[in-house]
């Protein structure tokens, strides 16, 4: 794939992961997340040997866990909710270094960070080894409506339009010597973010005159996109199984 | 011989009561290169809407190779109008250049393994086929308004019509384009304000104003012509005269 549309969570590779199509990927990363979310709080081991599992994707994929790591920050916010839990649960509590946990409050939190850990993780692969307009076309492919693929597509394509567009009004404004301090002075901000988005719906509707132009009737013409084996398919699912098995066996454990 | 463009007493008022065309008469023969010029506001937009059945004439009549614009056969009127439009980020739309460029054809019923080749030929003819991957975002001005034109060229159009093709480009860039639209071989109706790109590409003009046409002939004696030029609000650019 061309590096002219790289977006930050895509790592270009020709790795067995990325060359898999891209519907296979989405669905092997749902049902694997799925299996992660119907894991026992208390089968640890569990979670560990999932992991396990996606350490052998990467490694496969030939992504650095450092590149991974900085990627999954974006989990941050939800940490800090699960961190909290344990002190303001109630129900049985604990006594750790001197502090008082709730036990549930601790499984709760335990529950949040790790599902939240590995889906993250998995969303994560699954970017990294996937160019946006293959996660696209994979969706539609998975009888994703067309109408959200044809939004998904051309907000891919216009994100970047609007931001530029954006970054020239700042730089018009702040060229013009504006330098907000105080919400008082943000006025011109504001104004802008309006003219900005009359811009887009205007730019919306030139888009949709070209598109007409060139015979769109309301459906996205099927481009075809590799179908994928059975043995393709065999070889995706096994994560995803395996992450399957482990989910049964924590009921066992736990 | 049927003309490629054949609009006779077209008139068009907008919803809100506006008239904007009073009466347009315009043949193009097949092979001919048209420079349609006129002052802001003069209806120019509002034809070139009118040749690929965007709006409906109030009156008169559109035929395109023949075909009258009619809405049972509106889909065939815009595969035979290639509209490259002003701003190519309108008209780039998907993620990659080959992508936009099957779009058209792929609309049109074009399938695989036509449609590659299609995309292949149209990039071809424009000299961008090494973009075919790129996203157009990253493209500079002059490769955006080739792969724009690409994106038209691969419908086949019965006639190529352009809005304003030489806005932000650098004078390479515009040098550039002019030879790739001398080098179609295509009829072409070209908008613009470029009254030089206008001499350079189209050996006949028409100029309308106030909805109507009120000058059609050789490129080189209107532009000559100071007096026309200025009571329709043209001008040529700083330093050119003709005589």
């Amino acid at each position: 794939m061309a590096a002219g549309h790289a977006h930050p969570l895509y790592r270009a590779g020709d790795s067995v992961v990325h060359r898999l199509p891209a519907h296979v990927k989405i669905v092997v990363a749902f049902l694997f997340v799925l299996a992660v979310v119907a894991t026992p709080r208390e089968a640890f081991a569990v979670f560990g040997l999932q992991f396990l599992l996606l350490v052998g994707v990467w490694v496969a994929a030939r992504i650095p866990p450092g590149w991974l790591a900085t990627r999954a920050l974006i989990e941050a916010p939800f940490v800090v909710l699960a961190v909290l839990l344990p002190f303001f649960a109630t129900g049985p509590r604990v006594e750790w270094m001197g502090m008082s946990l709730a036990v549930d409050g601790l499984l709760a939190g335990w529950n949040i960070l790790v599902k939240g850990t590995l889906g993250v993780l998995v969303s994560v692969t699954l970017a990294a080894t996937t160019p946006l307009r293959d996660l696209v076309s994979g969706l539609s492919r998975l009888r994703v409506p067309s109408m959200v693929c044809v939004i998904a597509t051309l907000m891919l394509r216009y994100l970047e339009v609007i931001a530029a567009e954006a970054r020239r009004m700042r730089l018009a404004r702040v060229s013009r010597g504006h330098d907000p301090r105080f919400v008082w002075q943000l006025g011109a901000t504001v104004r802008s973010v309006g003219a900005l988005f009359l811009r887009s719906y205007e730019r919306g509707e030139r888009v949709h005159l070209a598109m007409l132009s060139r015979g769109y009737t309301g459906a996205m013409p099927a481009f075809t996109t590799a179908s994928a084996s059975t043995a393709t398919w065999s070889l995706a699912l096994v994560p995803a199984v395996v992450a399957a098995l482990l989910a049964v066996s924590g009921y066992w454990v736990a | 011989m049927t003309a490629s463009l054949d609009v006779e007493g077209l008139a068009f008022a907008y919803p809100d009561g506006h008239q904007a065309l009073f009466g347009v008469d315009l043949r193009i023969e097949r092979g001919e290169r048209v420079a349609l010029l006129g002052p802001n506001g003069a209806g120019k937009t509002t034809l070139v809407l009118h040749l690929n059945g965007v709006h409906r004439a109030g009156a008169g009549r559109v035929e395109v190779g023949g075909l009258e614009v009619t809405r049972e056969n509106v889909q065939e009127i815009r595969r035979r109008v290639g509209i490259v439009f002003q701003d190519p980020d309108d008209q780039l739309f998907m993620p990659t250049v080959a992508d936009d460029v099957a779009f058209g054809p792929a609309n049109f019923g074009v399938t695989e393994p036509e449609l590659s080749l299609r995309v292949k030929e149209a990039l071809d003819a424009v000299g961008v086929a090494e973009l075919a991957d790129r996203s157009p975002m990253h493209l500079s001005g002059g490769q955006r308004r080739r792969a724009a034109l690409a994106t038209v060229l691969a419908c086949d159009p019965e006639i190529l019509v352009l809005d304003e093709p030489s806005t932000h480009l650098d004078p390479v860039a515009r040098r550039e384009l002019a030879d790739v639209l001398l080098g179609l071989d295509r009829t072409m109706l070209m908008v613009t304000h470029d009254l030089p790109y206008a001499l350079q590409l189209c050996p006949r003009s028409v100029v309308i104003d106030g909805g109507v046409v009120v000058a059609d002939g050789p490129t080189r004696d209107l532009l000559a012509d100071a007096d026309f030029l200025a009571a329709h609000r043209l001008e040529l650019p700083f330093g050119f005269a003709l005589d």
